[in-house]
């Protein structure tokens, strides 16, 4: 196969402790290989990259791309998509529509163009996992996976009364590899069930769940034990209790404390982190100093912050809850969508104004995460795509964190009451390009436990972004020089080059199988399709990659 | 690059005749219950058997046959297979103005090249959605939508209201299996648990099933809905509201009590709202009742769907072009306007000048102006049966049947993706392997400058 050389390039490969060296990259099969030993070795391609910037290919590990919540949110937005820039059909590419929820193949083409090569739907109901793998086969050139929603799963509530752990590990087990996902999501644990219920919601960890007897702190522990024991690549991703209501520090201070002696990932916490009184929205204010202390105490503890960016969005959730929430809120139109037996879902549409005291503090709020976890690895930069805004924005996240005056200038601007409601005017960290490598690459590819990804080490995924060396940070990050998926250059210049079919990431646990004919039987009585019809089967997937488990001794 | 997955292996009962086959968890795609719990015995390429199929699916699976006709047609004439994609690849890559239509019975494998297909050369894509529930899918983008999977109904509904439809009929183990008789989770007395409403101009078979029978005046659907709306939420309704539905302030009072005094609640809507007087109006009041319910208990809404795929046929064209029908992607990027690029109102007005028509009929269902444009322009049809439009059609393949002879995925009516186990091989290609020919030629004049215009 032919090699590809990348030349001259300032490389910031943080997994391998290179930092802004210049180093040549070599490339073959998809893969970085060794510079080969004869010198005078000359590759079938050579980039020469003097003079500009190397990093790793993004990896987004948090963000809503694929499957029956995102396409909902599609079908109910014609609005969105109007006055939004349009993907025009190429000779080699396909057209699309922007907005805040991007068709699938524009999906693949945005992602590339900005130089990331790897993405994680969050949220997948194990019944529509089939459907989220047909989105993302025809989501291009980027490789791809998802989580699968287990949080309000009747049978794992069930076994967790029961008491029964080794029953919740094989339904993990079993959910995971049945709809060929990623990692195990909960979303706000119990709450769910009890929207469907007609119970609303549940308000703290220890509050029980109607008709199943259990507190959302024991699906949180069950599940995050069943994920260890199970050796899963990534830990449980959780979304707390209690999203965006003023006042739910506590829940998720209390959350972390119930993941002791287990690995979690906190997903955008930024939604987390307010203080003030659920009633009155006057007294809103941040909470980061206290949970961001926490996790920098606590190594079991990941997160991804949930950034919020001054943009017209949709909110997308499978916390039925908190669309009910939000379209009280706001009055805007309202989806929601109860999975039997397992998950619920909301979609809201909403704009994040800087005129508004909460928004302009939400904002601050994300910062706040960034610039108060002390080691950048145990943090990965998101928005909940496009929660808290499009992944468009990364590019000009990062100009926030490596420049301190282009966050005072937003806050000389914010509304009264925001800067004594939160400590981002204090903080003085700026964010170094090797910094912003670990958190847009490096780290969410180690929390993902990805071995071949976020580096570009000898034997990783040849995923490569070029970038020109700008003092416009913003524009040097949304316009990549070139971007390198598994070796081919899959953009040159803005131009997407390329409609390839990226992977699709998934993971298989083992499990006693003998557990199977349990779980059929509870399917059965209570499922409307049939229990043969309801796992994905592997060749149902179009170009796989098995990441696999490590069962810890 | 989109593949299709081989079909699942099945086990054969091994019994004197070695023929004999039976295939379990079938699926049945003749409407949008797409109950996949079917048990197909095979004889000889004929299914002799169906069991749990309704007297629909009996109709659609015992009934089925392979029809002796040529893999292809040319102006009526039999052709070869290549000379068929040849031809078809030409019509399409020369159009100005080509639309792809149908698309609601089939795979969404079979969907998704149409789409690529109208995509590439620049054309309009659009389903039987625009015929049927085309005003829900409008309504829903109005106000959204809240609603559940069938299974929450079997397990949670105790309140049902089926409006503007005759499910006993239309989608006959919609009762049984999915909403009003069997026992759920937390209904476990079934039926008795449930109380049920059918509204309605007229008292079909369905109304024997209800508890209670609202016979509404045709052509105010909406008033009713409306005044529903206001009653459930305290405002005061004027007796006269009688005169103009049929139903008794009194009587509609008590309907909306029972409604806010459920535990869970579900309204299944048919056609007979969406495509009555007020259209997308009648849909926009019923998706908001449900919704304005939600401040006193759980209720939600689902349309009732026909075809078997046609919500995978939504979901694809979704996906692929951010828009549900009605699609134009003639300037290069998708645009959507129902009305303008809705097939029917296209070719009503003259405006076509090919078409790429899948699975669909509507030479025997669009309006005369409609099908006298149809009939004029080249179009290429897919079809597994000599249709009025296979008739009329300048290029006709012969196709195999989905569900019964290819794999693939179709959606229920609630959006769950189910795959498809085939009875047994047709000598006729998929909707997809023909599809991805046309597709594969299109490609290859598009990529060497052999486009005529």
């Amino acid at each position: 196969m032919p090699q590809l050389l990348i030349k001259g390039g300032t490389v910031y490969d943080p997994k391998n402790n290179i930092d802004g060296e210049v180093r040549d990259i070599w490339i073959q099969d998809g893969r970085i290989i060794d510079a080969p030993s004869d010198v005078s070795t000359k590759a079938d391609k050579t980039i020469d990259a003097t003079g500009y910037v190397i990093m790793p290919g993004g990896v987004d590990m948090h963000c809503h791309i694929a499957g029956p919540k995102v396409n909902t949110a599609r079908k109910m937005m014609p609005d969105d998509k109007r006055l939004a820039p349009m993907v025009h059909r190429t000779m080699h590419t396909r057209s699309g529509t922007t907005g805040a929820v991007p068709s699938t193949w524009a999906t693949g083409y945005l992602y590339s163009g900005l130089g990331y090569t790897t993405a994680f739907d969050a949220a997948v109901p194990p019944l529509a996992a089939r459907h989220t793998h047909e989105e993302l086969e025809d989501t291009p050139i980027i490789d791809k996976g998802f989580y699968v929603m287990m949080g309000n799963n009747h049978y794992i509530m069930k076994q967790l009364k029961e008491k029964d752990p080794e029953k919740v590990k094989a339904c993990v087990a079993w959910l995971i590899n049945s709809a060929k996902g990623y990692g195990a999501k909960l979303v706000n644990p119990g709450g769910v069930e009890a929207w469907k219920s007609g119970q609303r919601n549940v308000d703290t960890l220890d509050e029980t769940v109607d008709g199943f007897d259990i507190k959302p702190r024991d699906i949180i522990q069950g599940v995050a034990r069943a994920v260890d024991e199970l050796g899963m690549p990534h830990p449980v991703h959780l979304h707390c209790n209690n999203l965006g209501l003023p006042g739910n520090h506590d829940t998720t201070f209390e959350t972390m404390k119930a993941l002791e002696g287990y690995r979690g990932h906190l997903t955008h916490i930024q939604f987390h982190s307010y203080g003030g009184d659920p009633d009155d929205q006057l007294t809103f204010k941040s909470e980061v100093p206290r949970l961001a202390q926490y996790v920098n105490e606590n190594k079991n503890l990941t997160v991804d912050v949930g950034q919020v960016m001054f943009d017209k969005t949709t909110s997308m959730t499978g916390d039925g809850p908190l669309g009910y929430f939000l379209h009280k809120v706001l009055g805007r139109k309202w989806f929601s969508g109860d999975t039997e037996m397992e998950a619920g879902c909301g979609i809201v549409p909403i704009e994040y104004r800087n005129k508004s005291m909460i928004h302009t503090l939400q904002w601050a709020i994300g910062l706040e995460w960034y610039l108060m976890v002390d080691d950048p690895w145990r943090i990965g930069m998101s928005t909940d795509h496009p929660n808290g805004g499009s992944f468009m924005a990364y590019p000009e996240i990062i100009a926030l964190l490596m420049d301190r005056g282009r966050r005072q200038e937003v806050l000389d601007k914010a509304p009264d009451g925001v800067a004594e409601r939160c400590s981002l005017a204090d903080l003085s960290r700026e964010y170094t390009l090797y910094e912003i490598a670990i958190i847009t690459r490096a780290s969410p590819a180690r929390i993902l436990g990805l071995q071949n990804k976020g580096h570009l080490g000898t034997g990783a995924d040849a995923d490569v972004t070029i970038y020109s060396r700008d003092d416009d940070i913003q524009r040097m990050f949304e316009l990549p020089r070139y971007v390198v998926n598994r070796g081919e250059i899959v953009v040159d210049d803005g131009e997407v080059r390329s409609n390839a079919e990226g992977k699709l990431l998934h993971v298989a646990p083992d499990f006693d199988l003998d557990m199977i004919p349990d779980i059929q039987d509870w399917f059965e009585d209570h499922y409307t399709i049939q229990f043969r019809n309801y796992p994905v089967d592997q060749n149902y997937l179009s170009n796989p990659e098995q990441v696999p488990t490590t069962v810890p001794s | 690059m989109s593949t299709v997955a081989p079909p699942p292996q099945e086990s054969s009962d091994s019994t004197e005749v070695p023929e004999l086959k039976v295939v379990t968890d079938a699926t049945c795609t003749f409407c949008g219950c797409v109950c996949d719990d079917m048990e197909l015995t095979v004889q000889d390429n004929k299914i002799t058997k169906a069991k749990n199929a309704c007297v629909l699916g009996k109709a659609w699976f015992l009934n089925h046959h392979i029809e002796d006709r040529p893999d292809a047609t040319i102006e009526g004439q039999p052709a070869s297979y290549e000379q068929a994609i040849e031809r078809a690849a030409d019509i399409l890559s020369n159009a100005i103005y080509p639309i792809t239509y149908g698309l609601s019975d089939t795979t969404c494998e079979a969907q998704r090249v149409a789409v690529a297909i109208s995509d590439w050369i620049g054309g309009c894509v659009d389903t039987t959605t625009s015929v049927c529930h085309g005003p829900s899918g409008i309504a829903f983008q109005e106000v959204g939508e809240v609603t559940c999977t069938l299974g929450e109904i079997k397990n949670r509904a105790d309140y049902i209201v089926f409006w503007g439809g005759n499910p006993a009929e239309s989608h006959p183990r919609h009762f049984t299996r999915y909403s009003l008789m069997p026992k759920g989770q937390f209904l476990p007395n079934g039926r008795k648990d449930r109380t049920a409403v059918l509204v309605d101009v007229r008292k079909t078979k369905s109304a024997r099933a209800a508890d209670i029978f609202l016979q509404v005046k045709p052509r105010s659907d909406f008033e009713l809905a409306w005044a529903m709306r206001a009653i459930a939420k305290g405002v005061e309704i004027d007796p006269s509201i009688e005169e103009q539905t049929g139903i008794s302030l009194e009587r509609l009072t008590e309907v909306v009590e029972g409604m806010k005094a459920a535990k869970f609640g579900v309204i299944l809507f048919g056609m007979g709202l969406t495509m009555t007087r007020g259209k997308h109006l009648n849909s926009e009041a019923i998706l908001s009742l449900a919704r304005d319910l939600n401040k006193y208990t759980r209720w939600t809404a689902k349309p009732m769907r026909g075809h078997g795929n046609v919500t995978g046929a939504d979901n694809v064209v979704t996906w692929q072009t951010g828009f549900p029908f009605g699609v134009h992607l003639g300037r290069g990027y998708p645009r959507f306007n129902p009305g303008e690029w809705t097939s029917s109102d296209l070719l009503a007005r003259g405006e076509a000048d090919a078409a790429l028509i899948i699975a669909s009929d509507p030479m025997s269902n669009f309006s005369q102006p409609a099908r006298d444009h149809l009939e004029k322009i080249d179009s290429v049809v897919l079809d597994p049966k000599l249709s009025e439009t296979a008739k009329t059609a300048t290029v006709a393949f012969t196709t195999s049947t989905y569900g019964i002879n290819t794999t693939g995925t179709v959606y229920r009516m609630d959006d769950v993706p189910i795959p498809l186990r085939p009875a047994f091989d047709s000598p006729y290609r998929s909707d997809y392997e023909i599809l991805k020919a046309i597709e594969k030629r299109i490609r290859e004049k598009q990529l060497n400058g052999n486009l005529s215009s």
